[in-house]
């Protein structure tokens, strides 16, 4: 079962819309006996990144991440807020965030560019950084909708796997063993989306399946159970 | 590069999809969802949904609509209409929706706003601004539940939106909604200029190159009504929306938004 973290912050619902289109058993809840057994996270986010890890405080939701994600090594995916979450700080706030990336979470510079609008909202290419399971089947240069104000900054490149250009070139997909951040938002980019979802979903229950083992690039035991 | 946006614009009322002209002069042109279904599959950038009754009828938005609309929505999906609590935005968002517009709040408790974008993050705030000439051809914000012009300037709206928190303005125009006979681009430019968060323009567009003058004059993005929901001169209802091959000359270009 994949669990989207409904944290009071995210829009679970296009996740769960999501799931059910592309045929995976998911459900969203942010009670900790089910996130102990889930075999895939999602977390989404449409919020403030201090307001995100408030309410993943108060719903002690924090540690039991950090099990699941660091110890466990449980697949997660993290959307937008929830991809910005994964690092350890943000220019919009003042909390720590969960600094599972050597990253920081930074602004858009509209004084560096004057005619560049900020949130970056809008359809945007994806500018994969090599092959990578999460692009399987997308085309070159697959196009997702993007909604921020905030990127992130990533200190180690080879933890970024896709950028995009909104003024300068930021990173717009991160990566690290079983965790996965996108700044844009699959669960509302059309067959793009579907693609790139089912890849973690497929991935996400082939790695449950079975015990873990070194990355595979382009490994997709179980692809065949998650078709848009 | 960041491609700009061809947002249709849905109006309902109760559980019906209804077209205005000039804010008034409603023509029911049928099933939201079955709307929002076709727009799906034709992989529309962006959808835009108004309740247009729900602010003056006091009424909170219609969660089991939302969510079904939410279901069929594969692209973002922005709603608005009766929202004035916290708490009745988180649950719109929790449906599945990607961002909330507001319009009455923006003169009955503009606090909303600020307290909405520090909660969601600005990106998901939407102030829709209701642009109408006066007698002296003056423009001012119109207040449709008051039925008159306010004070501000719509610049002058913008700007404190954008100060409040707002992370898009959706700039109508009154006498130009169901008309298709192109956008107020003075308004769009005077407005665009003064903000620095992207502006949607909606109101008037009829054909693809009223699009190409909006963006020329700073538009982020374009919405419509009627161009997306009738056809031809006889106004026959017919979801439609043009194709990437359509779209990509206009909206491909390196514009304003970038």
């Amino acid at each position: 079962m994949i669990v989207v973290i409904d944290y009071g912050m995210g829009n679970p619902g296009s996740f769960l819309n999501m799931a059910k289109k592309v045929g995976v058993a998911a459900c969203a809840s942010s009670d900790p006996a089910l996130l102990r057994e889930a075999s895939a996270l999602v977390l989404p986010g449409v919020g403030s990144f201090d307001a995100g890890i408030h309410q993943l405080r108060r719903l002690g939701l924090v540690d039991l991440l950090g099990e699941r994600v660091l110890g466990e090594k449980v697949p997660i995916l993290g959307v937008c807020l929830g991809m910005q979450l994964f690092t350890a700080s943000s220019e919009e706030g003042s909390e720590r965030g969960l600094g599972w990336f050597d990253a920081e979470t930074r602004r858009f510079d509209a004084t560096r560019h004057p005619k560049l609008k900020v949130p970056h909202m809008g359809w945007n290419l994806l500018e994969p950084a090599g092959p990578h399971w999460l692009f399987d089947q997308l085309p070159p240069q697959p196009r997702f909708y993007f909604v921020h104000s905030y990127y992130v900054s990533a200190r180690r490149q080879d933890e970024v796997i896709g950028t995009t250009v909104h003024g300068d070139v930021f990173t717009s997909v991160i990566a690290r063993e079983n965790i996965v951040g996108v700044q844009f938002h699959p669960e509302k980019s059309h067959k793009f989306g579907i693609r790139l979802l089912s890849n973690f979903f497929a991935r996400s229950l082939s790695a449950s399946a079975q015990a873990p083992r070194e990355d595979e690039p382009g490994c997709l035991t179980h692809a065949s159970t998650a078709r848009p | 590069m960041l491609r700009r946006r061809a947002i249709p614009v849905l109006l309902i009322s109760g559980l019906g999809l209804y077209k205005s002209q000039k804010f008034g002069d409603r023509r029911y042109v049928g099933d939201p969802l079955n709307a929002i279904h076709l727009f799906n599959e034709m992989e529309v950038d962006e959808l835009i949904v108004l309740d247009i009754d729900a602010s003056r009828q006091a009424c909170e938005p219609n969660y089991e609509l939302i969510e079904h609309m939410a279901s069929q929505c594969f692209m973002p999906l922005c709603y608005g209409g009766g929202i004035s609590q916290l708490e009745q935005a988180r649950k719109v968002f929790s449906l599945g929706v990607e961002k909330v517009s507001l319009n009455q709040a923006l003169h009955a408790h503009a606090g909303l706003i600020t307290s909405l974008a520090d909660t969601f993050g600005s990106q998901s705030i939407v102030a829709s601004i209701d642009v109408r000439h006066g007698l002296l051809g003056r423009a001012g914000v119109y207040d449709h539940l008051q039925r008159k012009n306010l004070k501000p300037s719509p610049k002058d709206l913008a700007v404190r939106a954008q100060a409040l928190g707002a992370g898009e303005i959706l700039l109508n125009s009154v006498e130009r909604d169901g008309t298709m006979h192109g956008f107020d681009l003075p308004m769009i430019e005077a407005v665009a200029a003064a903000v620095e968060i992207p502006v949607v323009a909606c109101g008037g567009a009829g054909k693809l190159a009223d699009f190409a003058q909006a963006l020329d004059a700073g538009a982020s993005a374009v919405a419509a009504g009627s161009m997306f929901v009738f056809k031809g001169k006889h106004r026959a209802v017919l979801i439609n929306y043009p194709s990437p091959e359509q779209l990509a000359p206009i909206f491909d270009t390196e514009g304003p938004s970038c």
